[in-house]
């Protein structure tokens, strides 16, 4: 089963993302923040990392180009959790090495088959 | 599989809530002057991921209603509008109707849909009515591509650094082959020669034809993170005409559904019970955890003591209950401080209160705190909220003149509301300090005059005067407003004080302004006491209160002014008053020459109590009067002692008002009254106990 970082600031998506994984088995580590997220990054390596966009310190979007910078996570893929409709910002999110986005609202169902797509 | 997400609900309530009051804090923030960028973006944040939950748990209303708003906070993001007065305060009604949604749907009731088209609208109108779109549009989009065809061809030529933003191409076409029959054939024109070759490139590309599947949509989605690094062609193999006419229809039937669609929790009741709930420090939790441990160690070496004890053996048991009771002290202590919380949950609405209000009534007002992170008990905090909302309302509409009157008056025209909380001995005191026109002495003599609450010819000391405003039916407001003075206000305010054991004054300087001290015991739940035996009945004495306790000096009793009797202590007069007078235990008059004498201090007030003995010191837990029988003159509460019988605990700032009342012969009547109430708690706990 694969590690997963999820990095959110609102305590009951990061709640929800983390069961919603842990349910079938997947071991996850949360992150309230970019900054803290990168520094767990600098530590460890994971198979997906799902982060929200806005965030305060660090946001998804800067915390995709660093860890990108990292060798452990140059091809890990990165989601970006994000309420987004419009294409901007999912663009400006894979410029900076995102793989691709998972559109809110929070789905459990959609959330395990969409990763399918980046872990097989 | 299905994965139930209802847990989750409440930690959103909660964080909704917490960032609807940051988003306030921001918005006044931003009204005062400061337009740094941070703030908006903490407001927009806030914004944002309340849209992001509401959509998770289908609270459609708040989720488009916070995506209208959302715009309005990108415009200003990014520069476009200028935080000003016009936009902060929209955006505090879109807070408090958030608030109020979401309070709604907490409790399971039904959202007033027309409330937030209002408020959306006038949103819009201030964007000037462009990006208006509602939030689903984008997925009833997607979702209406269904067609009848049934075959698709695809090319798929991935730019060489596809796989540098973890995409893998042979993952696409696993998740390809779950929507039909899937048959591919690769194109290696690109591949260089093998020492040429990078690892981290993609270089095929490919051909494939997908069968079985209508929905062009789901095949657009598999390669939706890609489109952009990929030369990508979906073509069918039987065109439809028609298409064009059915995804219009399609989606205006949708868009309309959603609209008038309302928010229906199937689980009602479940959200109405939902409990409060307090956040705490994990280190106040490994505390308790490492007292729980003590006090497992204390008990197994109490219970082996016990398997087989023998006197030689007392000093050990003596040693290990010693233990426990330290043990069980500290745990109690630890287990009050989880309920504690800085007052600054209860101060934070007030900015947004004195901002609306000062509005409202014309004034300039400067809100000043102090002391936030004094703790208090969660109760305690919640049940001073509306006392102290009604004070500073009081203090911003009475106490404090318009610039006008201030500009006259040779005041700054910025008038100062200040909320001062600190821990004094036992007690936490909150102050209420505003530098208006102070109390009008006159005004409340004469009305208290009229009202018979005192007489003409009485000598009361202007202090005394102005407390007199916490009595029932006064009002010194010339006409009412809807701010305050209804004449209730204050009388409540002491009423709700004291039902926290607590005590309110009011000191006032004419020109200067007034100062409202609240005074509140530590928690409710448990009282240090000192027992006391008054004819026979053992009574409750809030230690807190207790100065000293002494044998009668009976060269120090004196009797002033007629029948007031008072004890004289180092240079001090203090008044004695005879307990079981007050509480109407015995027809004979104590005896003061054998009597203990106790000093207990409330508020401003010194007085003796007299008591027969003076039994243990010990922790009483409190049981409320009021939930079990009624409210009583002169009494907080009733506890159980360790021999098992009930026991009264002396409220002494009420004994020290009935003590007053009783030496005030038009108030005799009332005093009965309270008496004969007291008999009957009496009786009925003769009964229980």
């Amino acid at each position: 089963m694969a590690k997963v970082l999820i990095v959110d600031d609102m305590a009951s998506m990061r709640k929800m993302v983390a069961f919603t994984l842990e349910s079938v088995g997947h071991e996850v580590t949360s992150a309230e923040d970019g900054d803290v997220a990168l520094e767990i990054g600098k530590k460890d390596s994971f198979d997906l990392v799902i982060t929200d966009v806005n965030m305060p310190n660090m946001d998804g979007i800067t915390l995709t180009k660093s860890l990108r910078e990292l060798a452990a996570f140059k091809f890990t893929p990165i989601l970006l959790l994000t309420t987004e409709a419009g294409k901007d910002k999912k663009m400006e999110g894979k410029a900076a090495g995102a793989t691709g986005w998972l559109v809110k609202p929070f789905d459990p169902d959609k959330l395990l088959s969409t990763i399918k797509r980046v872990l097989g | 599989m299905s994965i139930d997400l209802e847990q989750f609900k409440e930690i959103f309530f909660e964080e909704s809530f917490e960032g609807l009051d940051a988003m306030e804090t921001c918005l006044l923030q931003m009204e005062g002057g400061n337009d740094d960028l941070e703030i908006v973006n903490t407001v927009f944040r806030a914004a944002h991921s309340i849209k992001g939950g509401s959509a998770t748990f289908s609270f459609t209303a708040v989720a488009s209603f916070t995506h209208v708003m959302e715009g309005l906070l990108d415009d200003m993001r990014e520069g476009n509008r200028a935080a000003d007065q016009e936009v902060v305060n929209i955006l505090l009604q879109s807070v408090d109707l958030l608030r109020e949604l979401l309070t709604t749907i907490r409790e399971g009731g039904d959202v007033d849909e027309s409330e937030v088209s209002d408020l959306k609208e006038a949103l819009q109108v201030l964007r000037g009515g462009e990006g208006a779109q509602a939030v689903p549009e984008k997925e009833v989009e997607a979702a209406s591509e269904k067609r009848d065809i049934e075959e698709w061809e695809i090319s798929f030529s991935p730019d060489e650094d596809l796989l540098q933003t973890g995409n893998d191409p042979a993952l696409l076409f696993r998740e390809l082959a779950m929507l039909g029959e899937l048959s591919l054939t690769y194109d290696a024109s690109r591949l260089p020669d093998f020492e040429a070759m990078d690892a981290e490139l993609a270089y095929l590309q490919w051909k494939m034809t997908l069968k079985g599947c209508s929905d062009k949509a789901a095949i657009e989605e598999i390669f939706e993170w890609v489109e952009d690094e990929c030369d990508l062609e979906i073509t069918a193999v039987q065109p439809d005409r028609r298409a064009e006419d059915r995804r219009e229809g399609d989606r205006r039937l949708t868009s309309r559904r959603t609209g008038s669609r309302r928010e229906k929790d199937p689980q009602k009741s479940k959200a109405a019970a939902a409990s409060s709930s307090i956040r705490v420090g994990t280190d106040r939790i490994d505390t308790l955890i490492d007292l729980v441990g003590e006090l497992v160690i204390t008990q197994s070496m109490l219970s082996q003591l016990g398997e087989d004890f023998s006197m030689d053996k007392l000093e050990n048991l003596k040693t290990g209950l010693g233990q426990l009771s330290r043990n069980s002290r500290q745990l109690q202590e630890s287990v009050m401080s989880v309920r504690m919380q800085p007052i600054s949950f209860a101060f934070n609405r007030f900015p947004r209160m004195v901002h609306d209000l000062s509005q409202k009534l014309g004034k300039i007002v400067r809100l000043e705190t102090t002391g936030e992170d004094t703790e208090m008990d969660k109760t305690v905090m919640e049940k001073i909220n509306d006392p102290l909302v009604h004070l500073v309302r009081n203090s911003m509409d009475h106490g404090l003149e318009t610039p006008e009157e201030r500009r006259a008056a040779g005041k700054p025209e910025e008038g100062v509301v200040h909320l001062s909380a600190s821990h004094q001995g036992g007690n936490i005191v909150v102050e209420i300090t505003d530098d208006g026109r102070g109390l009008n002495r006159d005004k409340i003599l004469s009305k208290a005059i009229e009202r018979g609450l005192v007489q003409e010819e009485d000598d009361i000391p202007d202090q005394q005067i102005y407390n007199l405003v916490f009595l029932a039916g006064f009002s010194t407001a010339d006409s009412l407003s809807d701010v305050s003075g209804r004449g209730v206000g204050m009388d409540v305010v002491r009423r709700n004080i004291e039902s926290l054991g607590g005590s309110v004054v009011v000191r006032s300087t004419p020109g200067k302004g007034s100062i409202f001290t609240i005074t509140l015991p530590l928690t409710l739940a448990i009282l240090d006491g000192q027992l006391i035996n008054i004819k026979g009945q053992t009574m409750v004495l809030p230690l807190g209160s207790i100065i000293e306790s002494l044998i009668v000096d009976k060269t120090q009793l004196n009797a002033m002014a007629g029948e007031s009797e008072v004890y004289s202590l180092r240079d001090e007069y203090i008044p004695i008053i005879r307990l079981s007078e007050v509480f109407d235990l015995s027809d004979q008059q104590d005896d003061l020459r054998t009597a203990l004498l106790v000093v207990v201090e409330s508020g401003q007030d010194k007085v003796c109590f007299v008591v027969d003995d003076l039994l243990a010191q010990q922790q009483v837990v409190i049981k409320s009067m009021e939930s079990n029988f009624c409210k009583v003159g002169g009494v907080s509460g009733a506890t159980i002692l360790g021999d098992g019988n009930v026991s009264l605990i002396i409220d002494v700032n009420d004994t020290i008002r009935l003590a007053k009342e009783l030496g005030m012969e038009h108030l005799q009547a009332q005093q009965e009254q309270g008496n004969a109430k007291y008999k009957q708690a009496r009786k009925m706990l003769e009964v229980t106990g």
